[in-house]
């Protein structure tokens, strides 16, 4: 079953990811980009991660990519709307990317994750965040450990001795908090109405 | 039942971190190098769950992974501001006419 899932949302990412990259036509290109970012929250759940799962569907597919669709349409009038590139830069890329792809696949053929989790695991403590079983059954869900995380207070690691328990997250928490909202009022500052000049300039 | 593993979750993040660099390097769209952006975000996140999961991270990658989204929620909001300001001065969102500061 859990073969069956993966293969279905990795191969459904995959698949939105390479028709991101290869349509033309930037309205498909969100609808494509949707597919990818759906599998991928799918992808969140199966690894257990529920909050993130949820939080990736409502914030990038429901915020992010809805942000992206105002911007097409305010952006592409007419002849704007399919911008080619050329097939030779297209083809150049392909092949640039496919050795890329090629050189990041066979770093991670090569490592031997077990042996390593092991040996960080008898040096450093610690240990996966949610047991196996847990996540089969559903039992267990992140949003609280998560929530008090955020907090500054670790609960999943309270078992750790003293000195290896892991800090909380308030600060990050905090600055993000204020870096979100310094961004979305300069974004509006930005974003306001003009007046638009009559003539394009450069070209 | 551990049958994919680790290995299948980082494929996948790396297919899709290069999809969204040539998305990035290809596009003559200035909201689609912007879907780049946000392929080559989500690859990484595939990464940092995935080690969250499998590996010693514990619940670490999972809040690494909730503050990426947050940024590029905030990256996607600035940029598009940017584009809008772009089209208003050049009528048009081709990056490659943005070419003032060539030297």
């Amino acid at each position: 079953m859990e073969t069956v899932l993966f293969l279905l949302f990795g191969l459904s990412a995959a698949g939105g990811a390479l028709g991101v990259v290869l349509t033309q036509h930037v309205v498909r290109m969100a609808f494509w980009l949707i597919i990818a970012l759906g599998s991928t929250a799918g992808l969140f759940f199966l690894l257990g991660a529920d909050f993130v799962g949820a939080t990736q569907l409502l914030i990038y597919v429901g915020g992010t990519v809805v942000l992206l669709i105002f911007g097409v349409m305010l952006t592409s009038s007419g002849p704007f709307l399919q911008i080619r590139t050329s097939p030779g830069e297209l083809i150049q890329a392909l092949i640039l990317g496919g050795l890329f792809l090629a050189m990041l696949v066979t770093t991670v053929m090569q490592v031997d994750w077990d042996r390593h989790e092991s040996r960080l695991q008898a040096d450093y403590g610690g240990g996966p965040a949610i047991d196996s079983r847990a996540i089969v059954t559903g039992e267990q869900s992140t949003v609280r450990q998560i929530g008090t995380a955020l907090l500054g207070a670790r609960f999943d690691a309270a078992a750790l001795p003293k000195d290896q328990q892991a800090a909380g997250y308030l600060l990050p928490f905090e600055i993000i908090s204020v870096h979100l909202l310094v961004v979305l009022i300069g974004a509006a500052y930005l974003a306001r109405a003009k007046r638009r000049r009559t003539k394009p300039e450069g070209g | 039942m551990q049958s994919i593993g680790l290995t299948g979750y980082l494929g996948v993040g790396a297919i899709l971190f290069v999809c969204g660099v040539i998305c990035m390097a290809t596009k003559r769209n200035g909201i689609g190098v912007l879907m780049g952006v946000e392929l080559v975000l989500n690859g990484a996140n595939i990464n940092f769950v995935a080690f969250s999961r499998f590996g010693t991270l514990g619940l670490d990658g999972q809040i690494a992974a909730l503050f990426v989204i947050v940024l590029a929620a905030a990256e996607a909001a600035v940029a598009l501001a940017i584009a809008l300001n772009f089209y208003n001065n050049h009528l048009s969102i081709d990056v490659d006419r943005g070419n003032e500061l060539k030297g």
